[in-house]
């Protein structure tokens, strides 16, 4: 049994992981280019699930519930930016912490009073639903599988955004010194908006992605949002390329973490208290792989400081 | 300064006289509320040591006040059930008695302080913000994962633990209590930034390099003042769970963090008595917004959100003007 499912394990890791990353790739970017910290950010992975959850809830279709939450995030985001973060760029860090801090209170009551206290839930459309037969016979989830391709789908896109295009040359400028993009003719202000709204939407996506597999609900953004500090503490702070490897080996260590850590202390405990145990020390799991990272390296695996 | 220092007399007294009248009036509510806004206040004074003076945005100030909270639970819990709290290598038994839940509450604050805050400050800036909370994060799920002293559920502790003298079950007693270390606890801060540790923190956070010429280094100057604010901090748990006479991980949870937090800005940062203001006017505004409406937290982003973007240096900046005195 154990080596199949272990398989199956890290494939539910590297699930997680990649799911992370959607969350953590928008944090990151804008925090690398506008100097930002976004408490917020978790607040528009629960708009994305809740626009998913109510439009799929009316027109009984999946993909126009997943296109309404990438709507609904990057509209979301904009409308933010625009009112309120724009003003926030020159603060220090603890204005920005309070104000996105009182955001996610504006953003989570909203949503109650619009949605009501209980959850809604949201089913994995019918194409994707049921298990595939992998090579050696594990029988996995296909939804979880076309997850992970989106995710790794997604990740290449950002790479070839950033990397190759107008939009991530601007962005990698705008990162390095953004007066003198100013000064070059680019309207800054414009692609604030716009990196913000792309973060937005990343968000959105990620959180109508994985509403299918949990309930959507209030709250459901902050948790998640922690995770993804974690993944951009430990991939460096406006890194893409860190955020992707931070948040696979998150994804892995936690799973993975809540998988052998019972067997593990199973070999000399009794099998009570090494659930016991064992569930305790999976849960701090990634904060001490945090905490290790930092005293190796204080900037993180691809930082720059 | 003199207004600020009028202002600060005002609040201690409007915070003293609101119960009094209270006890007169037979609203004994409103004790328990001026309670809570003392507690929470001298979490802030907490928080304030490590924010205003020290400059650490720290944003898992929840994990010292929930290790406060949990270490009156943990030498309480085993008096009610008549047992003691350990056995081996020696037999100890738990206690009701304040001044010595207060001490391990002081203490194991610090000492959490001291972990967290040693490998925190290997960094700075939002990396420093992101890891508080991380490691705010790992203790509330450490608290509900570990079912000793009730996981997810938390602990009640029956009986509100006693203090020499006092009636603590008697609200007007427990507030003065506790009106009584938050005063300790203002006057402590007072004269430790004005000590020649708090000018050697008040250097280190204005220009570390500048401080580290000097021949202080900013990172212990630094630690020991997030150490101190960690111990506040708990203490102020400890007497948040008498309060409640119960523990959860509620507590350890990072709206708590986020809280006591909005205590300090809402009043002002680095103001002696900001931390008191921003707390009064926080239950205030909870109990005011809740009674009309339920979705009372949607105004105070709102009304939060005001506050940042157009009312800087929060309500003793705003009153008392900006400046803030540097003696």
């Amino acid at each position: 049994m154990s080596a199949m499912l272990l398989i199956e394990q890290v494939l539910n890791g590297l699930q997680y992981g990649v799911m992370l990353f959607l969350m953590a790739a928008g944090l990151t970017l804008v925090f690398g280019v506008m100097g930002l910290i976004n408490l917020a950010h978790g607040a528009l992975f629960m708009v994305g699930a809740f626009a998913c959850a109510s439009v799929a809830a009316a027109t009984g279709s999946f993909w126009l519930g997943l296109a309404a939450s990438l709507a609904a995030a990057a509209a979301a985001g904009a409308i933010v930016e625009l009112t309120v973060i724009r003003r926030l760029y020159a603060r220090d860090h603890l204005d920005q912490v309070l104000a996105t801090f009182a955001l996610i209170l504006v953003f989570s009551e909203g949503t109650r009073w619009l949605f009501g206290s209980f959850p809604l839930y949201l089913d994995i459309p019918p194409a994707l639903a049921g298990p595939v037969t992998l090579p050696g016979g594990i029988d996995y989830p296909l939804y979880r599988l076309v997850l992970i391709g989106i995710g790794l789908a997604i990740a290449g896109g950002l790479f070839w955004l950033i990397g190759r295009t107008r939009l991530g040359i601007r962005i990698r400028a705008g990162e390095a010194d953004r007066e003198m993009i100013a000064a070059l003719g680019v309207d800054i202000s414009r692609l604030y908006t716009i990196v913000f709204a792309l973060g937005a939407a990343l968000a959105g996506l990620a959180g109508a992605l994985v509403g299918a597999l949990q309930s959507v609900q209030v709250g459901m953004g902050e948790p998640v949002l922690i995770l993804a500090f974690v993944v951009i503490v430990i991939g460096g702070i406006g890194s893409i390329k860190g955020a992707l490897v931070g948040a696979i080996l998150v994804g892995l260590t936690d799973t993975l973490g809540r998988f052998l850590l019972p067997v593990l202390f199973g070999a000399f405990m009794p099998p009570s208290q090494a659930t016991t145990v064992g569930a305790a020390l999976a849960s701090m799991l990634i904060y001490i792989l945090m905490a290790g990272v930092l005293v190796v390296r204080p900037g993180g695996l691809f930082g720059r400081a | 300064m003199r207004r600020e220092a009028i202002l600060n007399a005002a609040i201690a007294i409007a915070l003293l006289a609101v119960p009094l009248a209270a006890q007169a009036m037979g609203e004994p509510f409103v004790i328990t509320l001026a309670t809570k806004v003392a507690i929470l206040a001298l979490a802030g004074v907490g928080l304030n040591i490590a924010l205003g003076l020290g400059g650490m945005v720290s944003l898992g100030h929840a994990a010292f006040f929930g290790i406060g909270g949990y270490a009156m639970a943990v030498l309480a819990a085993p008096v009610q059930a008549y047992e003691p709290l350990m056995t081996w290598p020696v037999e100890v038994a738990g206690t009701k008695s304040m001044p010595i839940i207060w001490l391990a509450a002081t203490l194991a604050g610090g000492l959490a302080a001291l972990a967290i805050g040693a490998l925190s400050l290997r960094t700075s800036g939002v990396y420093f913000i992101m890891i508080t909370l991380a490691f705010g994060q790992m203790l509330y799920y450490f608290a509900i994962s570990w079912p000793a002293y009730g996981g997810e559920d938390g602990l009640s502790i029956y009986v509100r633990n006693g203090f020499p003298g006092l009636n603590t079950l008697e609200p007007l007693q427990f507030f003065a209590l506790c009106y009584g270390v938050l005063m300790v606890a203002l006057l402590f801060s007072r004269v430790l930034a004005r000590s020649r540790f708090g000018l050697a923190l008040a250097g280190a956070r204005q220009n570390p390099l500048r401080s580290a010429a000097l021949g202080i280094r900013p990172y212990s100057v630094k630690l020991t003042a997030f150490v101190i604010s960690g111990a506040i901090t708990g203490l102020a748990g400890a007497l948040f769970a008498d309060l409640n006479r119960f523990v959860s991980p509620a507590m350890l949870s990072w709206q708590t963090s986020g809280e006591i937090m909005v205590f300090v800005i809402l009043g002002g940062v680095a103001r002696l008595f900001g931390p008191v203001a921003g707390a009064a006017l926080f239950i205030l505004l909870e109990h005011w917004l809740g009674g009309f409406s339920e979705y009372w937290k949607l105004f105070l982003g709102l009304a939060l959100l005001g506050i940042v973007l157009f009312a800087r240096g929060g309500l003793i900046g705003t009153i008392a003007g900006r400046e803030v005195a540097h003696d």
